[in-house]
């Protein structure tokens, strides 16, 4: 595969994209309502207060926190919650000895079944290029400030675990 | 490849800002970047990361120039013509006709969709072989400079960590990008010490990443 070279002076992102579903639209291959119906799905029905619901029966369901730390995937699966970007979930708990922070440097891989699609910072070269190296320093940035004797653990989600 | 997309580690962006009210979509053509985009796998028979490839295949500054959904249209651009679902150039010309600078549009793709055997949907596949490494297992990330697609990043590259888990099998992304083969493997997650990545002055912390298995090698 090769890679391309520097497209400077093309028409800007909107028109671009206009340009490509005008030109899918003629072919056939995608019509105003699906893209729309995958619109509304992202703004509208999957989003944090998913993992947010899974988060809430853990506090108040012992058996189920054991089953969502034991198999992950099959728990969240309790709520209905699958598909894309969450075929294998794996849940790690924070306590006062150990706090966990997920990233992914390559792309921006997320759990969407769970989180939905990821937020600005989350796909931020700053976030991506500095939570490996100072997560400290960069979740107090963001307003986490973590006592010293609290172990940081990341997570670099480069397969297809989320 | 090492390029732009292999971010861990860097110096130089800055701090992070975090948009209190953000919006999935900040901007109408972003949601539709992305429904294309996610389309574009299916549309141009080619796959996750065929599609995670042609990101990284934009040229640095288109990777940064649009956004995480100006990357997504571009990516859905790349495939929909390596495939030949519409001719190079097609979507530069019709934006400028949108423009009301009549040009003329290409009309035959020259591409063709790959051909290759996919043994099941996703990325996840149920494998025989036995496991060459086990939790506990000292190991190396190798230092592997592939000029295609892989996804093992520079900053673990030749340092040793520790097996913690073992995770599901997958296709491995450096075979199914370029439509080789699904060449499913051993996956794990391996733990390294951020003093190990970064130098004895570094913040303390451990790194979890998940490697394909032969993306790791024994350490005596």
């Amino acid at each position: 595969m090769t890679a391309q070279p520097h497209s400077g002076g093309r028409a800007s992102a909107p028109i671009r994209t206009e340009a490509l579903e005008a030109l899918l639209t003629e072919k056939g291959l995608v019509n105003a309502g699906a893209l729309d119906g995958l619109i509304n799905r992202f703004v509208n029905d999957v989003g944090p207060m998913n993992g947010a619901r899974v988060v809430a029966r853990a506090w108040v369901d012992a058996d189920f926190r054991e089953r969502l730390l034991d198999d992950g995937t099959a728990a969240v699966g309790e709520f209905g919650f699958s598909g894309p970007q969450g075929e294998h979930i794996v849940v790690v708990p924070n306590d006062d000895k150990q706090h966990n922070v997920v990233v992914c440097t390559l792309c921006s891989c997320y759990p969407w079944p769970l989180l939905g699609l990821p937020p600005d910072w989350y796909k931020d070269p700053a976030y991506r290029s500095r939570i490996v190296r100072e997560p400290r320093l960069v979740l107090s940035e963001m307003g986490l400030d973590l006592e010293d004797d609290i172990n940081i653990t990341v997570w670099d989600s480069s397969a297809e675990n989320r | 490849m090492d390029g732009i997309h292999d971010m861990g580690g860097q110096d130089g962006w800055g701090t992070v800002t975090i948009e209190p009210d953000e919006q999935v979509f900040a901007s109408e053509w972003e949601g539709r970047a992305f429904a294309m985009g996610a389309m574009s796998m299916g549309l141009s028979g080619t796959n996750l990361d065929a599609f995670r490839h042609a990101l990284e295949r934009l040229h640095p500054l288109d990777y940064l120039g649009d956004g995480y959904y100006g990357r997504w249209l571009a990516s859905a651009e790349l495939l929909l013509v390596d495939s030949g679902v519409i001719p190079e150039g097609a979507v530069d010309a019709r934006a400028q006709n949108m423009l009301g600078n009549e040009v003329l549009e290409p009309v035959e793709p020259s591409g063709a969709k790959p051909e290759y055997e996919r043994n099941g949907n996703g990325s996840l596949r149920a494998i025989d072989a036995v496991h060459r490494f086990a939790v506990g297992d000292r190991v190396r990330a190798k230092d592997l400079h592939r000029r295609g697609h892989h996804r093992m990043p520079a900053y673990v590259r030749g340092h040793v960590g520790t097996v913690t888990a073992t995770r599901p099998a997958a296709v491995l992304p450096d075979s199914t990008a370029h439509f080789i083969r699904e060449d499913a493997q051993h996956v794990y997650t391996v733990a390294f010490a951020s003093t190990d990545l970064w130098g004895s002055d570094a913040e303390s912390s451990t790194l979890n990443i998940d490697l394909f298995e032969s993306y790791m090698e024994a350490v005596s």
